[in-house]
Parts: structure tokens; sequence; C-alpha cells
């Protein structure tokens, strides 16, 4: 068993059955992170190289953790301390870290594409951590293990996606992911913020939080992005808070629990009040657990295929 | 392929499963009942060694390893009136082949839901071939805790060893050549219990 393609850059195409591969292979990690000793060694003798062109806190620590974990050599690159301030191209800022050896790249940038046109310069297993707007596949993945984790399967559940859609690659990937593995995904929010044709991703739209509660099981929370939001797509983030903020007002109509998730940092009581993000329905701080693991299982399966798989 | 009906289990060596060849010839070397025979007196062999299950935990290594594990755990509980933790270790992690193989092994759980640290741990697998597996296992071992000893427990010992590895408790010494191979059949998975030597015809026909 391995996966079909030796990168992970998205989940827009990515068979159920490799999805299946990563959430199971992540199961077991998942118990080494229990473990008073919580490192392997299956990636003994590899160098990972974490390319953040994008500021991001989770997500490197996550990966970082996860490669330490399995036993891998690390480096961590952030555009500020590089050579990109000094007008160096991702191509050739990759090209030479490469030619200094090394087997993995997990990058994060603001261009959506270039996950892709990275896996094309170098000869690195390369996984997207991120690449604007465009697909975020490890997000999407730990999400769908922290729903299968709770509910069994993801088969049939419905899951709401909520807020800021036009520019949110979690939004995306979580699409690609959960109607490949059955989930029914309905999005809501502004309609400025949602992509026209949307439904065509085979999700159903909302524009009033009210209509979208009583038909899920499950509410994606997305972080209303300042850094994305100079052009004025709705007028204030109390108006926003007031229309399309989750409380637990809101919630409780549904009379019945209603599980929430959100991909972090938190804008506390700006799209979701901050008792319910700490309530009993919460899986937040699980999505982070589960994060490390799913991690690990996509370094592992990638680090240790022999690479026949295809692309 | 060969009729084999008395074969519903895939082949294995050393815990990789292998096509089944139509040059092997199959004899019985445990039956059912010597198979019931050997757990017995292994776990008795256990209990003595160890002066009782005070201390004991037990560690079987998957797939056959684990039901073996589960077997003599019961006969040690059976004979010592006292349950004895039985928890399950999945090696891949720390297989010394693993990126030079062309199946990518499905990773399993490790299930050791006790704390491993001064406790007496009797390691269990099926078969003892070149040691590799052994290692893999006491290493993943030592990641989890610290134990007080480990001893190792096979139902076969089929010589060939590539390291220095050497069985404490051995249900069986069976003399093998390279091309020959072992099959462990355990009722939970394969429907029967017993042990098959299968030897390659040319081999069959010299002796």
């Amino acid at each position: 068993m391995s996966l079909q393609s030796r990168h992970l850059l998205g989940l827009d195409g990515m068979p159920q059955a490799d999805i299946n591969l990563i959430l199971d292979t992540a199961a077991s990690f998942k118990e080494v992170l229990e473990r008073p000793i919580k490192k392997v060694p299956p990636l003994q003798g590899k160098t990972v190289v974490n390319l953040f062109f994008e500021s991001s806190t989770r997500t490197r620590i996550s990966f970082e953790l996860a490669e330490r974990r399995l036993s891998a050599d690390v480096v961590s690159f952030a555009t500020a301390a590089s050579s990109v301030s000094k007008g160096e191209t991702l191509k050739d800022t990759a090209r030479n870290i490469e030619a200094m050896k090394i087997d993995m790249v997990v990058i994060r940038h603001a261009a959506p594409g270039a996950a892709h046109f990275l896996s094309r310069v170098v000869a690195s297993n390369v996984i997207n951590a991120g690449d604007g707007a465009h697909e975020h596949p490890t997000q999407a993945l730990l999400d769908m293990y922290t729903l299968r984790e709770k509910f069994g399967k993801l088969e049939g559940l419905r899951v709401g996606i909520v807020g800021d859609i036009l520019h949110s690659r979690v939004a995306r990937s979580n699409i690609f992911g959960l109607t490949t593995m059955g989930a029914r995904v309905a999005v809501c929010g502004p309609a400025t913020l949602i992509p026209r044709e949307i439904e065509r991703m085979n999700v159903e739209v909302f524009h009033r939080l009210e209509d979208l509660i009583p038909r899920v099981d499950v509410l994606n929370v997305l972080r209303i992005q300042s850094e994305r939001q100079q052009s004025g797509l709705f007028p204030s983030l109390r108006e926003y808070h007031r229309y399309f903020g989750v409380t637990k007002e809101k919630v409780e109509r549904a009379l019945r629990p209603i599980t929430i998730m959100h991909p972090g940092p938190i804008n506390r009581d700006v799209e979701l009040s901050a008792d319910l993000a700490d309530g009993e329905h919460s899986v937040i701080l699980q999505q982070v657990t589960n994060g490390v693991a799913v991690r690990m299982a996509a370094l592992y399966l990638l680090g240790t295929s022999n690479g026949e798989g295809g692309i | 392929m060969i009729e084999t009906p008395d074969a519903p289990f895939p082949l294995r060596i050393g815990g990789i499963f292998v096509l089944e060849d139509e040059t092997l010839r199959k004899k019985k070397i445990i039956d059912s009942a010597g198979f019931q025979r050997t757990v017995n007196r292994l776990a008795h062999e256990v209990l003595e060694k160890n002066k009782g299950s005070g201390n004991l935990v037990i560690v079987g290594i998957r797939t056959r390893g684990d039901y073996l594990a589960r077997r003599i755990a019961a006969k040690v509980e059976e004979i010592e009136k006292d349950a004895v933790p039985v928890g399950t270790l999945d090696i891949t992690m720390y297989r010394d082949d693993l990126r030079g193989r062309l199946d990518q092994p499905r990773l399993q759980r490790t299930d050791i839901l006790f704390d491993l640290a001064s406790k007496n741990v009797v390691l269990i697998d099926d078969v003892l071939y070149t040691g590799r597996t052994v290692r893999a296992a006491l290493n993943a071992l030592m990641d989890i805790g610290r134990p007080a000893g480990i001893e190792l427990l096979v139902l076969i010992d089929r010589g060939h060893r590539e390291l220095p590895i050497k069985a404490d408790f051995v249900g069986k010494s069976v003399p093998t050549g390279r091309q020959d191979q072992i099959q462990v059949a355990m009722s939970e998975v394969d429907g029967e219990d017993g042990v098959y030597l299968l030897t390659p015809d040319e081999e069959e026909r010299k002796t």
C-alpha cells in the first residue's frame, strides 16, 4: 500500500483509497503521540526542509514536531531572514537548498500553485502546507481525521463551512476531501465571500446561518482573514459577527449538539463566540493534536515509499 | 498454482507474505493437538523461569505473534489464576528494510496499554529466522519504556540467524534450508492450528 503520488499537493483528485491510507496511518501515529517517548525512527537519515514564505505558527510547529518525531533532520526557513528578501526566485531558492542534498520539502507560499511548481523543479517529495487561496491539504486531512474519530465515519456526515469561502484554502481542501469521502458539504457566508459557481464543487450554498444550522452535524468555522480583507467585502467585523458569527444562541436553536471546528487562530467573538470555542462540543484542540499525527502519516508515507508511485 | 486444499492461508517467510510456489512440497510438522501441547509447555516454562506471573507482561509481534501471545497469556492465567497484561507490537516503523521494499508495508497500531518500566517482558513471535524482526521489536520496546528485562519466546526456531539473537523459550527447533518456508497457521486467522514445512522439490529428491 502506498500513495499514488510522490507529493502531497492538494486533495483535488486524490482518490478515496489514498485519503483512507493517510487517515489509517495517522491512527498509528496518534498512539505514538500518547507514549512517554514520542519518537520513532522511520525517517532517520532523511532531511526535511520547511520553506515558509508566509507567516504561520501552528502549521510550522506542527510540521516540525511531526518531522522530528519521525527522526528526520529538520531545517526551517522563514522568509524575512532569507535570500528571498534579496530578490531570489522560488525556483532558485529551492534548487539551491536541494543542492545541499535534502529529501523532502514542506512549502507554504502566498501564490496558488507554488507547491505544484516546486514539485516540477525539484527531485524531493513536496508537501503543500498552504498555497494562497488554493489548497491546504494537511489541514483538511486533520479535519477529516478529527471527524472520523468523533463520528466513526465520514460518509453521510453533514458538514457546514462558515465564513470567507472565497479566500479560504482550508474550505477548498475540505470540500474536495469531504465530498470524495461521501460527506455532504454546505457553505455559508456573505455573498461577496462565496465564489461564484461554487455549486459545481457539489456543495450547497446558504447565505443565512440560521438556515444552515438545522441541516448540519458539524460547523467548521473559518477565520476572518483580516490580512486578505483590504477590499471591503463586508462592512465591519461587528456586522459580520451579527450575521455570520457562530454563537451559542444560534447553535442552540438546532436542539441537538453541533460539533464545532476551527482551523485557528480564532478571532474570539468575531467568527466564533468564546463559549462555543471552549465548549463541550468543540473539537478545536483535538484538531491541533491530530494535526501532528496526520502530518506524521503524510511524511511517513511519502518519505518511505520507493518512489514508484507515478508523478 | 497447485491445489493446496489444506492451505487456506498465504505463505509466510519470516513475516513476509509470498506467492505460493508450485515447486514446494508441504509437510505438517505440528498438528492441532501438538500445537496446544506446545503452547501449554511454553506457558509453564515462562512461569518456571519467572517464578510466577507477578511481574510479567506479554507482548506479541503482529500478526501471528500477537495471537500466540494471547494463547500463552490465557494459559498463564489459567495456571496462576491471575491475569497478565498482554500488548501488541507493530514493528513496521523499525524495520531495516522499510525503504527498499517495493510494496510499502501497511502501518498498524501498537497497543501496549500498560507501563513497561521494571516489568519482565516476554516478547513473542511465531517464527525466529534471521533475527531482524526481533532486533526491530527490541528497539520498539525500548522506545516505549525501560523494562527490567526482556525474554524471547518463539513457536518455531528455524535457524539462519543474521544477528546475535537467541530465544529463551522455543516451541520447536526446525532445521531448515534457506529455500524452505515455515507456515504457521492459527485458527484466529487461518481456520486451524498447525505448522507446516515447505521444501522445494529438488531438496526433497536429494534427501
